[in-house]
C-alpha cells in the first residue's frame, strides 16, 4: 500500500465485520428466551405471563446495549460470542423464574435481571474503553494483588453452608472469588508471556525432564500456593480446582512442555487426596459422590446429589417440559449450583446437549481468537479465559450429574448469582476484545502484512486463502 | 504455541464428550432405575397431580377430589364416607389404599394401560392418564337400609343378587369417614391413631375381613350335604335322633335350645333349629362329604376376591366324629365371614349354583369409555337343584312358622335361617346374632336378593340376643328395599 513496494500487493480484502449476523442472532436469542418464559407460564397457569413483553424488552435492551457497544468498540469481534452469552443468560433467567414459582417467598429472577444488566453494562464498558487488550499486560502485578485480596477477604466473613466465600454487606452478598478468576487469568497470561522462554529453556535437567529454574518458577508457584491455600481455608474446592486447572493449562500452552502436565497432575492428585482425606467438608462430598444413595439406605431420605440425579433421570430424552418438572425437590441451591438439574429434567437430554454445545461454542470461539492472535499475551489470555469457561462448566456439570465429586460453583450465565453473572460478562467482553484484535486488519502504515490473520480459517490454511483471492 | 492451544482445545473437547456421555448415562441408561428408586418422590407427586377417578354407586359418584394446592395436590374426598367406607376403603396420601380404592387403584389413579386409547404394545402411551371411573354393583337403597338397621351396633350386612353374584350391599358397623385419612400431616396421623386404637375397631371391614362362628346358619350347609348324599330322602320323615344327643366317642350330651327335637324330621329341625338332628346328620354324612359341600359354598378358600380380598372362612379338615358333629352345627372351629354366609343363602336361592360374588360392575375412562366389565361367573355348584328347591321350602318354613318370623315380608316369598352363635371361654361371650335369607317378589321367577346379617350386640342382655330378634328385622328391611323395582341408574 505504500510506495516502498515495487510490486503492488494483491488487493486487500477487508474481512467482513459480520455485525449484521450478530444482530440477527441476538434477535433469535431474545425470541428463544421469550418463548421459554411464555412456555413456563403456559405450563403452570395456562396463560402467557402478562409481563412476557416486559421481559423480552428488558432482554432486548441488554442485547441492544451490548450490540451497540460492540459496533462502536470492537467492530471486528467474533459475531457468535455475544448472542451465545445472551441466550445462556436469558435461559438462565427463564429457569430461575420457573424455580421462583416453587418458592414464592424467595424471588430471585428480578435480582438476577438487575445483575445481568450490570454485567452487560460492564461488558459495554470494557468493550468500549479497553481499546487494546495488551494494556492489561501492564497491570499484571496489580491484578494478582487484587485477586489475592478478593480471595482473602471472605475469610473474615461468616461461613455460608460450610464455605467461606461470601461477602455480605447491606443485604447484598457476592463471591469475590468469581472476580479473582479473571484477574488471575490476566496475571498468569502476562507473566507467562513475559517469561515463557526462560521457563521453557532454562533449568537443570533431571534424567529426561528439564526442571524449570527456580527463579522464574518461584513467583508462579507462590501465587498458586497462596490461592489454593486460601481456597482450602475457605473450603471452596471447585474454585480451587478451577485455578489449578487454569494454571496447568496456561503453563503448558506457554512452554509446550509436557513435563508440566505430569507435575500438575501429580500435584493435583496429591492435593486432592490430602484434602479429600483430611478435610471433613470435602471428604463428605467425595463420599456423596461415591455413594449418592447412602443416605436413602440409612433411612435419612435422598441427599442433594441423589435428588439431582433423580431430576436428570426424570427428564429422560426430551424432558418434562418447562415448568412441569419437580427439580425443586433438590431444595437448597436449586437455583444456583443445581440449576442444571432443572434444565436436565424439563428440557431433557436433548435440551441439555444443546446447552453444552452452546458452552462449547463459546469456548471454541475463545480458542479460535487465541489461535488467530500473534501476541503471546493475547493468545494466553484468550486460551485462559476459554479454559476457565470450559473447566467451570465441566466441574459443576460433572458434579451435579455424578461424574466427579460435587463442588459448589455457579454454572456460567445460567445459575443464580450476581458476582458470577457479572464476571462472566466481563470474561465475554475480554474475549470480544481479543477476537476483535485478532480479526481487525492492520490500519497502520507499513501494515501490508496484517497484524493478525483476518480469519481463523486463514490460520488453518494460510497460503491458499491469500493466493486464491 | 498454536499447537499447544489446539491441544488445550482438544482437552476441552474431551471434557465435553465426557459430559455428554455422562448425561446419556444418567438420563437414558440409568433413568429407569433412578425413576424407580423408592426415595424418588416424583412417582408420588405425579400420582396426586391429577384428580383421582371416582367410584360410582348407581351411576353417582360417592367420592371426589379436592385441590389442596400443596405439593401433593389432589386429596380424596367422600360424599357419604361412613356409609360406603366398607365398599370404597380409603385412599390416603399417608397410609395407602384399601378395598376398591386399592383393588382398582391402577384405573382410579390413571396408571392402568387399559385406560390408554392405544394398545399397550404400541409403546406410545407411557405415563399417566386422567383417572378412570369404577362403577360398583352396590344399590344405595339396600346399603342405606342395612346401615340404618345396624344403627351403629357392631355387625355387618352383605346382600347379593343370587342370579349374578352382584354385591348389592356391603355394610360394616361401626364405620368411619375415610376422608379424614386422605391427606398428610398431623391431623391425619391423629385420626389414624384414633381409628386404630378405638375399641370398636371402625376400620375393620367386618363384612369381608372378620370371621364369626356361623352357628345355626351353618345348618343349611349340613342339610344340603345330607340331602345331596341321600342321607335324608324325605325331609318330613323322623330322623330318629335322641334328645339330648351323645356326641360320638364321648360322654358329652349335646342339648337343644328348642323343644320337640327328639326324633324330629329335618324340616322340623331346620324350622326350630334343633342342634341334635343336624349334628347327627353331619356325622352320618361324614367329614369328606361335608367338607366337599362346604368348599363348594366357599369355605376354606383363601383366594376369594370381589376384587377386594376376602378373609378365609374356615372349617376344620381333620376332625374326630364328636368335633365333626359340633362343626356341623357351626360351632367348634368353624368360622365364616358375613359374605360367606350370604353366599350360602345365595346358592340356595340360585338353584344350587353359586355365582361368584363381585363388587365392581365396570370400569371406564374419565371420558366414560368402557374399559372393562365384570362378567357373571359361576363359583361352584354347591348342591343339586332339587336339594336347593327342598331347602328353599324349609327356609320359607323358618320364616313363616319358625324362628325367623321377624323377616317376613307381606306379598313376597322369604326364606331364612336364624343363628345365635356362642363363643368365648365356656361360651360366656355375648352371642352373635345371625340371619341369612333370601326373598322372591310375588310373581318373580327367582329370588332377587340373598342376605346375611350378623350383629354382635354387646349392649343387649344375653338372653335377648337371637338371630330372629336382632338380625332378622335388619335382613327384612334390606330385602324389602331389594324387592322395590330397580329404577336403575
Amino acid at each position: 500500500m505504500t510506495a516502498a513496494t515495487t510490486h503492488p500487493p494483491p488487493p486487500r480484502v477487508r474481512p467482513p465485520k459480520r455485525r449484521g449476523v450478530e444482530f440477527s442472532l441476538l434477535c433469535c436469542a431474545v425470541l428463544c428466551s421469550m418463548y421459554g418464559y411464555a412456555g413456563v407460564g403456559l405450563a403452570r397457569s395456562g396463560a402467557v405471563p402478562h409481563d412476557v413483553a416486559g421481559y423480552g424488552a428488558g432482554l432486548g435492551l441488554l442485547a441492544l446495549t451490548g450490540h451497540l457497544a460492540v459496533r462502536f468498540g470492537a467492530p471486528y469481534a467474533d459475531p457468535l460470542l455475544l448472542p451465545v452469552a445472551l441466550l445462556l443468560n436469558g435461559l438462565g433467567l427463564v429457569l430461575i423464574y420457573r424455580l421462583d414459582l416453587e418458592t414464592p417467598a424467595d424471588q430471585a429472577a428480578p435480582t438476577q435481571l438487575v445483575w445481568s444488566a450490570l454485567g452487560v453494562a460492564l461488558f459495554a464498558l470494557v468493550v468500549v474503553c479497553l481499546r487494546d487488550h495488551r494494556l492489561l499486560q501492564r497491570y499484571a502485578y496489580l491484578s494478582v494483588a487484587a485477586a489475592l485480596v478478593l480471595l482473602t477477604v471472605p475469610i473474615f466473613f461468616p461461613a455460608v453452608n460450610g464455605a467461606r466465600i461470601w461477602i455480605r454487606a447491606g443485604g447484598l452478598s457476592f463471591q469475590p472469588g468469581e472476580f479473582a478468576k479473571v484477574l488471575l487469568a490476566v496475571f498468569f497470561a502476562a507473566y507467562l508471556a513475559a517469561n515463557r522462554t526462560a521457563l521453557a529453556h532454562t533449568g537443570r535437567r533431571l534424567w529426561r525432564v528439564r526442571l524449570p529454574a527456580g527463579r522464574v518458577l518461584g513467583p508462579v508457584v507462590a501465587v498458586w500456593l497462596i490461592s489454593v491455600g486460601v481456597l482450602v481455608l475457605e473450603r471452596d474446592l471447585g474454585t480451587s480446582l478451577l485455578f489449578f486447572g487454569l494454571f496447568v493449562v496456561l503453563l503448558y500452552v506457554a512452554t509446550g512442555r509436557t513435563g508440566w502436565i505430569a507435575v500438575g497432575l501429580l500435584l493435583a492428585g496429591a492435593g486432592a487426596w490430602a484434602v479429600g482425606a483430611l478435610e471433613p467438608h470435602v471428604h463428605g462430598r467425595v463420599e456423596d459422590w461415591l455413594h449418592p444413595f447412602a443416605s436413602i439406605e440409612a433411612g435419612r431420605g435422598p441427599g442433594q446429589l441423589a435428588q439431582s440425579l433423580f431430576a436428570f433421570a426424570a427428564g429422560g430424552m426430551f424432558g418434562s417440559g418447562l415448568g412441569l418438572g419437580h427439580s425443586s425437590l433438590i431444595g437448597f441451591a436449586a437455583k444456583s449450583d443445581f440449576i442444571l438439574a432443572t434444565a436436565g429434567e424439563e428440557l431433557g437430554l436433548a435440551g441439555l446437549t444443546a446447552l453444552f454445545l452452546l458452552y462449547a461454542l463459546l469456548v471454541a470461539r475463545g480458542y479460535r481468537s487465541g489461535l488467530a492472535l500473534r501476541d503471546p499475551f493475547g493468545r494466553l489470555l484468550a486460551t485462559g479465559l476459554a479454559s476457565i469457561l470450559a473447566l467451570q462448566v465441566f466441574v459443576i456439570a460433572g458434579g451435579v450429574m455424578g461424574l466427579i465429586p460435587l463442588t459448589g460453583m455457579a454454572m456460567p450465565f445460567l445459575a443464580q448469582g450476581g458476582s458470577s453473572v457479572v464476571t462472566n460478562w466481563i470474561t465475554v467482553a475480554l474475549l470480544m476484545r481479543v477476537s476483535d484484535s485478532a480479526r481487525t486488519p492492520s490500519p497502520g502504515p507499513g501494515g501490508d502484512v496484517p497484524a493478525a490473520e483476518p480469519d481463523v480459517t486463514a490460520v488453518l490454511v494460510p497460503p491458499v486463502r491469500e493466493g486464491a483471492r | 504455541m498454536t499447537a499447544y492451544i489446539r491441544r488445550a482445545a482438544a482437552l476441552s473437547l474431551v471434557l465435553l464428550v465426557a459430559l455428554l456421555a455422562n448425561a446419556a448415562r444418567v438420563q437414558v441408561l440409568q433413568a429407569d432405575r433412578l425413576d424407580g428408586n423408592p426415595a424418588n418422590r416424583r412417582t408420588v407427586l405425579s400420582r396426586y397431580a391429577e384428580p383421582r377417578g371416582d367410584i360410582l354407586v348407581e351411576g353417582r359418584p360417592v367420592t371426589g377430589s379436592k385441590d389442596t394446592g400443596q405439593l401433593l395436590r389432589y386429596e380424596r374426598t367422600y360424599t357419604d364416607g361412613p356409609l360406603y367406607a366398607p365398599v370404597t376403603g380409603h385412599a390416603s396420601q399417608t397410609y395407602g389404599t384399601t378395598l376398591v380404592e386399592d383393588a382398582e387403584d391402577a384405573v382410579l389413579s390413571g396408571t392402568s394401560p387399559r385406560l390408554s386409547p392405544l394398545p399397550p404394545w404400541s409403546g406410545l402411551a407411557p405415563g399417566r392418564r386422567p383417572g378412570g371411573r369404577v362403577a360398583t354393583t352396590i344399590r344405595s337403597a339396600l346399603q342405606q337400609a342395612a346401615y340404618r338397621g345396624l344403627a351403629g351396633r357392631r355387625g355387618a350386612v352383605v346382600a347379593l343378587e343370587p342370579s349374578s353374584g352382584r354385591v348389592l350391599a356391603l355394610v360394616s358397623s361401626p364405620s368411619y369417614d375415610p376422608g379424614v385419612l386422605s391427606g398428610t400431616g398431623s391431623e391425619v396421623a391423629t385420626a389414624w391413631a384414633r381409628l386404630n386404637t378405638a375399641p370398636d375397631r371402625p376400620m375393620l371391614n367386618r363384612a369381608l375381613r372378620e370371621t364369626y362362628p356361623p352357628g345355626s346358619t351353618f345348618k343349611i350347609v349340613t342339610a344340603a350335604a345330607a340331602l345331596d348324599a341321600r342321607v335324608v330322602t324325605d325331609v318330613h320323615a323322623p330322623t330318629g335322633t335322641p334328645d339330648p344327643y351323645p356326641l360320638p366317642g364321648t360322654r358329652t350330651l349335646l342339648p337343644n335350645e328348642a323343644n320337640g327335637c327328639a326324633d324330629a324330621s329335618l324340616a322340623y329341625a331346620i324350622r326350630w333349629s334343633c342342634n341334635t338332628v343336624l349334628a347327627r346328620l353331619g356325622v352320618e354324612v361324614g367329614q369328606s362329604r361335608l367338607l366337599r359341600t362346604a368348599r363348594a359354598f366357599g369355605f376354606n378358600d383363601p383366594d376369594l376376591r370381589i376384587p377386594s380380598r376376602v378373609a378365609r372362612s374356615h372349617i376344620d379338615t381333620d376332625m374326630s366324629p364328636d368335633r365333626l358333629a359340633l362343626s356341623a352345627i357351626g360351632q367348634y372351629d368353624t368360622r365364616a365371614t358375613p359374605l360367606q354366609m350370604a353366599m350360602v343363602a345365595s346358592a340356595v336361592a340360585g338353584d344350587g349354583e353359586l355365582a361368584r360374588p363381585y363388587l365392581v360392575e365396570s370400569t371406564a375412562t374419565a371420558g366414560g369409555g368402557l374399559v372393562g366389565r365384570t362378567p357373571r361367573r359361576t363359583y361352584a355348584r354347591a348342591m343339586e337343584p332339587s336339594t336347593a328347591r327342598r331347602l328353599r321350602e324349609l327356609m320359607v318354613d323358618v320364616v313363616e312358622r319358625g324362628s325367623g318370623s321377624n323377616a317376613g315380608i307381606e306379598g313376597a316369598e322369604v326364606g331364612g335361617k336364624t343363628g345365635t352363635a356362642q363363643h368365648g371361654m365356656g361360651n360366656q361371650g355375648t352371642p352373635y346374632a345371625w340371619f341369612i335369607g333370601w326373598a322372591r317378589a310375588a310373581g318373580a321367577a327367582r329370588p332377587a336378593v340373598a342376605v346375611a346379617v350378623v350383629v354382635e350386640d354387646a349392649a343387649a342382655r344375653r338372653e335377648e340376643i337371637s338371630g330372629g330378634g336382632s338380625a332378622a328385622p335388619i335382613a327384612r328391611s334390606v330385602m324389602e328395599a331389594a324387592l322395590v323395582p330397580d329404577r336403575g341408574p
